[in-house]
């Protein structure tokens, strides 16, 4: 028995993380009330590894490990995810969940592991001064709202004046992000805002919509996630709100959101940062090394659904931030804090993204010292219920910096006050 | 109850609830005289609506009371059922092309094996155990079924049309201005079907008697040849039948997917309410707190603001833990519920 044991430390010594190794991580979730949302961008974000490690044996001629960790989206299986799992040379974090993301922070700054927050989490990380590892390029939930409100001011013409816009957001620190920005830009457009929280999971929402019938707000724009946004969709459609003035953030806008109301959701909007369906050459390679040799996290039936395409373009940028850091530090086998230099000296334009089988797929980001936010911009997307497809039907309209980026600023200086943060000097 | 009601007492707590209810109805009936014609009609959209929400947090509630009516055993499970027996019934149609009329009853089948295994693996080992025992066992078993439900379907979001109408009720909302969800009055229908037919089989049939004397007395019916087993097993497959209907209601809502495990949360007031033995209670508590919630939910705010001065933000997304205040104060008034019974234990 003694032997057997001896043996078996032993073995599991040996089977210890390799040093050379590029190690990346998914927190998934693949259970729970918010797995829909939860597999395809998991699966997404799995693909585009496994697509590098079998067509290019990895990145810069390291392999890569891919570790995966189910947090459920509760927050404190999230953590323990992290804490589980650092020790293993995570290169990047990406949580995937606004409430894990903020407890994340102090945590990783401290073990100096960065976290990308991509279009979702603490909005103020994007002043790299104060977040030297937190990133959330290529657009923070304030960018959200101040391009859905220039969307509606295309709409009205160029002016808000007197008009009423409703949020309707889950009630969370995820939903809560939008509420000063939006306030900022009621008070710089003129326009009335009401606020609608909704609580978890979101499954009854009568007395919203109700408030939404009584108010006749002129837009409702929405932060919701899971099982909020589809009733939220079908409640609109049933009140015969205009559905093309109802805009959603990028993490209301996936296929599972629309389907279950039918012809109801035809005409809903939400602002994305990506292209829409899977007519781009990465998916013949994805198809080609992945998909055909059965290596695919799913079974392949989310390839081109928003959120696959969410996970794909995260880890786009995860690869390219390593990919980076190889450069920048002339080794392969990158440290977290190679990686986070990496990622601060990001820049992928667009003859890059062609170059990865993804054209006008996305925003060029460049990503600085001072920025970890990167360009703010969105686009918007219609969808058609005939169709069964989301269509961009803008170009990309940048965010209001005259407003965010005071706000940004003195959010991210009362944080550094409060955690006793000396701002880095970027310049 | 009227025999309560009879013997009423107003120093009694019941006597203080009452004299409260009837001043809150004088106050109500006076502000609705005072507000303007179209806060009234949305008064009574947000009335009619809460009603109609209570009666789907009902249909929820039913499959609770009828296993714990019959067995003592509070099914933490009821919920996952729901979601188990939508998960087969979009599994049949959606993945095997099954027509509704035919993947119904073949999903009524699948509950009947469940109840069947529920009473093999789980119950048979456990009798004459603790409540606390059994309630432990009902937490596995929404484990179990949840995994399996994902094993065998997956956890991606079905949508589900059985033929119910959705949307708003044209005839009410062009005619009358009033907003009512067709799919929310067919589950009022539902529902009323339901508790007519259970009624029915409790009161007149052979073995809804047997039932009804294994809810009074265990030891009672099995001196006089009832089978507890088979009992159980005919109970689990009602609530399994229960479960399937809410799974229709809940998933044509917002498709079948893993958050309609939650609605159990929904029907725990309604049982708190109405009583955990009361098939009519369960209706009652639902009614309650659907309007109760409602109401809250948008003019709590407005009268606490008026009232003391408090911001009325506060008094957002208070719907969900409102109903649990709501189904509190009541239990310091009549702690059995509605109709649920007394229970009286000399020492």
């Amino acid at each position: 028995m003694k032997k057997t044991i001896a043996a078996f430390i032993a073995a599991t010594a040996l089977a210890g993380p390799a040093s050379a190794e590029l190690v990346f991580a998914g927190l998934d979730y693949r259970t729970g009330p918010y797995a829909p949302n939860g597999i395809p961008f998991a699966d997404g974000y799995a693909d585009y590894f496994t697509l590098l490690q079998e067509r290019d044996g990895g990145i810069g001629g390291e392999p890569i490990r891919y570790l995966t960790c189910e947090t459920a989206y509760n927050t404190e299986q999230g953590v323990e995810c992290y804490e589980s799992t650092k020790g293993e040379g995570v290169l990047v974090y990406q949580p995937l969940s606004t409430g894990i993301t903020y407890q994340l922070i102090p945590k990783a700054t401290q073990d100096k592991i960065p976290l990308h927050t991509m279009g979702y989490g603490r909005t103020s990380a994007a002043n790299g001064a104060v977040f030297p590892y937190i990133f959330n390029y290529p657009g923070t939930y304030w960018d959200a709202a101040s391009v859905i409100v220039k969307h509606m001011l295309d709409v009205e013409g160029g002016s808000l004046q007197g008009k009423k816009v409703a949020l309707v957001y889950h009630n969370s620190a995820y939903g809560k992000e939008p509420i000063r920005t939006l306030e900022s830009l009621a008070e710089k457009h003129g326009f009335e805002l009401s606020l609608l929280p909704v609580d978890h999971p979101g499954q009854e929402q009568k007395a919203t919509w109700l408030q939404v019938r009584r108010d006749r707000p002129d837009f409702v724009t929405m932060w919701g996630w899971g099982v909020m946004n589809q009733v939220a969709v079908q409640e609109a459609a049933s009140i015969r709100f205009p559905m093309d003035r109802f805009i959603g953030v990028w993490w209301s806008a996936s296929e599972n959101d629309v389907i279950p109301a039918g012809d109801g959701a035809d005409g809903y909007k939400a602002v994305t940062f990506h292209g829409v369906g899977d007519d781009f050459p990465i998916y013949d390679e994805i198809r080609r090394h992945v998909v055909d040799t059965g290596k695919a996290a799913g079974d392949g039936s989310n390839l081109g659904t928003v959120l696959y395409n969410r996970g794909l373009v995260a880890a786009m940028w995860a690869a390219e931030a390593a990919r980076t850091a190889q450069e920048m530090h002339g080794v392969s086998a990158i440290t977290p804090e190679m990686m986070r230099d990496g990622m601060e000296a990001l820049d992928v334009d667009e003859a890059r993204l062609a170059e990865l089988g993804l054209p006008n797929f996305t925003v060029p980001v460049k990503v600085s010292c001072a920025n970890h936010g990167g360009p703010g911009k969105g686009m918007i997307q219609q969808w058609s219920a005939a169709d069964r497809k989301w269509s961009i039907i803008t170009d990309f309209i940048d965010s209001d910096r005259e407003v965010i980026d005071p706000l940004i600023e003195a959010d991210s200086s009362a944080y550094a006050s409060e955690a006793g943060i000396t701002p880095r000097d970027c310049n | 109850m009227m025999a309560s009601l009879s013997r009423l007492r107003l120093a009694s707590p019941e006597g203080v609830g009452l004299l409260l209810l009837a001043a809150y109805a004088a106050y109500g009936l006076f502000w609705l005289g005072s507000i303007d014609e179209r806060d009234r009609l949305f008064f009574y959209e947000v009335t009619l609506s809460g009603l109609l929400a209570g009666v789907m947090y009902s249909l929820v509630a039913l499959g609770f009371v009828l296993i714990f009516k019959s067995s003592g055993i509070f099914n933490f499970s009821q919920g996952v059922m729901a979601l188990f027996a939508g998960l087969f019934l979009t599994g049949f149609m959606n993945d095997f092309g099954v027509p509704a009329f035919l993947a119904i009853p073949l999903t009524v089948a699948v509950m009947v094996a469940v109840a069947f295994a529920v009473e093999r693996f789980v119950l048979r080992h456990l009798v004459n155990q603790e409540p606390i025992i059994l309630f432990m066992a009902t937490i596995g078993l929404a484990f179990v079924l949840e995994g399996v439900g994902d094993i065998l379907w997956g956890s991606d979001v079905k949508p589900l049309d059985v033929g119910l109408p959705r949307g708003a009720s044209d005839f009410l909302l062009d005619g009358y201005g009033l907003y009512v969800e067709k799919l929310e009055i067919a589950a009022a229908a539902v529902a009323a079907v339901l508790v007519v037919a259970l009624s029915l089989f409790s009161q007149y049939t052979r073995i809804g008697r047997a039932l009804r004397a294994v809810a009074d007395d265990h030891q009672a019916a099995l001196s006089v040849g009832i089978s507890l087993r088979t009992i159980w097993v005919i109970v689990w497959s009602i609530a399994g039948a229960v479960a399937l209907v809410a799974g229709i209601m809940w998933g044509s809502k917002s498709g079948v997917q893993f958050s309609l495990a939650l609605i159990a949360l929904k029907a725990l007031p309604v049982l708190i309410l109405g009583g955990f033995t009361s098939i009519p209670g369960a209706i009652l508590g639902g009614l309650i707190i659907g309007v109760g919630e409602k109401w809250a939910e948008i003019y709590l705010g407005e009268v606490m603001n008026a009232l003391f001065g408090l911001n009325a933000s506060w008094f957002t997304a208070i719907e969900n833990w409102f109903a649990y205040v709501l189904a509190l104060a009541f239990l310091l008034v009549r702690p059995q519920g509605l109709f649920g019974e007394k229970i009286i234990e000399r020492v």
